[in-house]
């Protein structure tokens, strides 16, 4: 296999493939340019920037502090980079790296398919929201905490008129207040974690004040602007129905009163998962991560997976945020450096470590702060849909346990359907592992991980392979 | 294989332990196309094929669980004219007579056909053939034989398997002996290990087939279209289930990966898949593939099964390397064993899948070793 070679390889003629334009991505790729490499980079997205720093679309001119507020300057520095990369990297936006066997992508970009052969593979693929089901999210209105900041950056759009945000972790505020900022009207806040469990992980969260203080600004701007916020609650269902969509919320608070709340709108969301499919299809290993309950890439600090020449880096190997992503980039590409024999600076080395250890103390606390909510899935009536691509009750997954002996997330699926649709369980398995987990009666890591498959998003079935010379026009 | 022949010797009233060393039907028998097809098999085999259809069209009664069964049509369509003639050869066999083959060209084909691509040029449709759901095939059955009273242990991997006086005593990686007068085999790919223990080994190679599956659509293609040609690229087979999606397979295999027991589906494949569909069907385009899977499957070089009684060792049985069309007969290779088993004989015939007739590669594997 060609990525076995990579300490015999000049650096000139090494095929390093970055798959991602994000923090992790930009700042891999800039270290490669400057110790002489030209990465291929590979972004499914039009422009560069991922989620956080997603570039608007052209033709769009809202200024940086409107776009990025507090992380203007990061979004700007990070976006200046990339441009200044742009000659020096072989860039090509737009791509959706589909598939893979070892030493070669395979890529769609605009219907025409086109295959990618690489010596090193860096995965800066990031992260989608983490959804635990509710009763009734499968109604009109509902979208992704992560959905819902999309429509907001690159499309200047609110999902709504009056938009509940429901949940937990950083994203719920963080979203809100940009709702908030941008004039939508907020029905309220509907935190599922108790504020007992921010004060207990506040050691954890003081590693990085400045974040740290951040956050709390922007849960006393929401509270300034008389927004609802209640902390601890126990979501019941949504209210609405199929033709007119969701019209309202009911949760339990922490006080045990019930509470519903009009919307025409909700967004919904528990913090992060990691994008880990090509890795996966790549043959890497995973681990289960305790504090997050999640299964995670098994990587070295710097990013090294368990398969030669397979790197990842940022979000995608676990949930630190843009900085950290950053951080991990670098110290990827000096990874990549590394095994390739190449000096590498020591003290950048010793940094960038430090200051992702500093970041994952943080991430630690975050986790302790706003807990994923797994005894919901327990809780899930079963009418209440888990596979939305499918529309799988957690009913008839729990009879795939009962009735048919699946105490294993592939089994369960094949048996039920559960994360068998489009999504391919990016948004449904991991609540399906624990609705699954809580009707067998065990923990949640006993039953496994959903195997990824290709396509890792849908692909059409009119894309053609690219005739040798063809070229797609960008 | 192994769940139906547990189920069907229980209903002889044999005491039955069925070991799996994973999970039932996960590597052939449950990532398969779902085909519950008989026309285009080899004639000799018609006889066990319509035997396993009629226990298809009893399963529910039989086994109290609905595997998807439909007897939708299958249409075998091919590209030349002079495949045509193939095509009526066959359905005028006598041993073909209960399939009720009609046979399809020109102006006729493409009105009662209409979405196939001009270059088809003629078809065989079998009204009663149709298909099912692979992956709850396998486990149904061993659950079935496990409410009628067989024991049916999961990852539990055979270790060897011996005869000693007038016993077998098979042994498993987590330390456990089981005796038997009678041992089936039905392990598959792994099949011919076991069989080489008893000094029969056969020439199986294996296979990962490509499937893929597109998201769901309006349920109009009701018939299950196969492609009939001596070209493997062309082979491309679909059907599309109730709940809208189209399963495709065919067009390549890969070479599974045995040491981690993992089959890929090469993402390659799926874009000769994609060209022969637009071959095929050319306004069947603007849909989106959304999973591919593959299995481990096992062949032997005449794509017949090995399937009866040892050569050499009493009391042992064999059903296993099905070459890819292993779905259909299931019900009736585990209803046709455990007939063979518990009364020496079965009316159906069997006699074309002997293990005898590699002797000779017996003889030379003997000779090499």
């Amino acid at each position: 296999m060609a990525t076995a070679r990579l300490k015999d390889l000049h650096k000139e003629a090494c095929r390093v493939v970055i798959v991602g334009a994000g923090p992790a991505g930009t700042r891999c790729a800039e270290a490669l340019v400057a110790a002489g490499i030209r990465p291929i980079l590979l972004d499914e997205n039009r422009r560069d920037g991922g989620q956080i720093y997603r570039r608007q679309p052209e033709g769009f001119s809202r200024d940086y502090a409107t776009l990025y507020g507090s992380e203007a300057d990061k979004a700007r520095a990070l976006h200046q980079t990339f441009d200044r990369l742009r000659g020096q990297i072989d860039y090509r936006p737009d791509t959706l790296v589909w598939g893979l066997t070892p030493g070669q992508l395979c890529c769609v970009s605009q219907g025409s398919h086109s295959t990618v052969e690489y010596d090193a593979l860096i995965l800066c693929t990031g992260a989608t929201d983490r959804i635990m089901p509710i009763e009734g999210w499968q109604l009109a209105g509902i979208y992704s905490l992560g959905g819902a900041q999309i429509a907001l950056k690159a499309q200047a759009v609110s999902i709504g008129r009056r938009v509940v945000f429901l949940g937990s972790g950083p994203l719920l505020y963080l979203v809100a207040s940009q709702y908030l900022k941008a004039g939508a009207k907020i029905a309220a806040v509907l935190d599922t974690s108790p504020l007992r469990r921010r004060i207990a992980a506040l050691p954890n969260l003081l590693a990085r004040p400045g974040v740290l203080f951040a956050g709390i600004k922007l849960l006393a701007q929401l509270q300034r602007a008389k927004v609802p916020v209640h902390f601890g609650v126990e979501p019941q269902r949504i209210l609405g129905d199929a033709s007119s969509g969701v019209c309202g919320v009911h949760v339990r608070t922490a006080a045990g009163d019930d509470l519903q709340v009009e919307c025409d709108a909700l967004a919904l969301g528990y913090h992060l998962r990691p994008e880990t499919q090509l890795a996966d299809l790549a043959g890497c290993r995973m681990r289960f991560h305790q504090v997050s309950q999640q299964w995670l890439l098994d990587t070295d600090e710097q990013g090294r997976t368990s398969v030669k020449g397979v790197y990842a880096s940022g979000d995608s190997t676990r949930i630190r945020g843009a900085d950290a992503a950053e951080h991990a980039g670098r110290l990827t590409a000096m990874a990549l450096l590394q095994d390739m024999r190449q000096p590498v600076s020591s003290e950048a080395l010793a940094l960038h470590r430090r200051a992702l250890a500093v970041m994952e103390q943080f991430s630690q606390g975050l986790y302790q702060a706003f807990p994923w909510p797994a005894a919901q899935a327990g809780a899930l009536p079963d009418e209440a849909i888990v596979c939305r691509c499918e529309m799988i009750s957690a009913g008839e997954l729990r009879a795939a346990v009962s009735e048919k002996g699946a105490s294993e997330v592939n089994r369960a699926k094949a048996f039920s359907r559960v994360g068998m649709g489009r999504c391919q369980g990016r948004y449904c398995s991991q609540a399906g592992a624990e609705v699954i987990a809580a009707a067998a009666g065990v923990d949640v890591e006993l039953v496994g991980r959903q195997r990824g498959q290709a396509p890792v998003k849908p692909l059409s079935m009119l894309t053609e392979e690219l005739k040798p010379g063809e070229e797609v026009a960008l | 294989m192994g769940a139906a022949s547990a189920f069907f010797l229980r209903q002889h009233g044999r005491s039955v332990v069925l070991l799996e060393r994973d999970v039932i039907g996960q590597y052939a028998s449950g990532v398969n196309f779902g085909n519950v097809r008989r026309q285009g098999r080899f004639l000799g085999q018609l006889e066990l094929a319509n035997h396993s259809f009629a226990l298809w069209k009893r399963l529910p009664q039989l086994i109290d669980d609905d595997l998807e069964f439909i007897t939708s049509g299958h249409m075998r369509v091919c590209y030349r004219e002079d495949e045509i003639a193939e095509l009526e050869a066959y359905a005028a066999t006598p041993e073909a007579r209960e399939l009720d083959l009609r046979i399809y060209s020109g102006r006729e084909l493409h009105t009662r056909f209409p979405f196939l691509g001009p270059e088809v040029k003629g078809g065989s449709y079998a009204p009663h053939d149709g298909h099912a759901n692979p992956r709850l095939a396998a486990p149904a059955f061993a659950r079935a034989a496990r409410r009628a009273g067989a024991i049916v242990e999961e990852r539990c991997e055979v270790t060897s398997v011996e005869k000693v006086g007038g016993q077998f005593r098979v042994t498993t990686s987590n330390g456990r002996e089981y005796r038997a007068e009678q041992v089936l085999i039905t392990a598959g790919a792994w099949g011919e290990k076991l069989s080489a223990q008893f000094g029969e080994p056969v020439p199986l190679i294996t296979k990962g087939p490509q499937m893929s599956v597109t998201e769901p659509v309006p349920y109009v293609l009701k018939t299950v279209i196969g492609v009939y040609t001596k070209m493997p690229e062309e082979e491309l087979y679909f059907r599309q289930i109730p709940r809208g999606n189209i399963i495709i397979g065919g067009c390549s295999h890969t070479k599974p990966d045995m040491l981690n027991r993992r089959a890929h589906f090469d993402p390659r494949s799926l874009l000769k898949q994609l060209q022969q569909m637009r071959r095929l069907v050319p306004d069947m385009t603007n849909l989106n593939i959304i999973r591919t899977w593959s299995g481990i499957e096992s062949y032997l070089p005449d794509s017949l099964p090995i399937m009866g009684p040892s050569g050499k060792v009493e009391g042992l049985y064999y059903a296993f390397g099905f070459s890819g069309h292993g779905f259909q007969l299931g019900p009736g290779v585990g209803d046709v064993m455990a007939e063979l088993m518990s009364t020496g004989g079965t009316n159906t015939s069997i006699a074309p899948f002997g293990i005898g007739r590699f002797a000779d590669y017996t003889e030379q594997q003997r000779r090499a070793s």
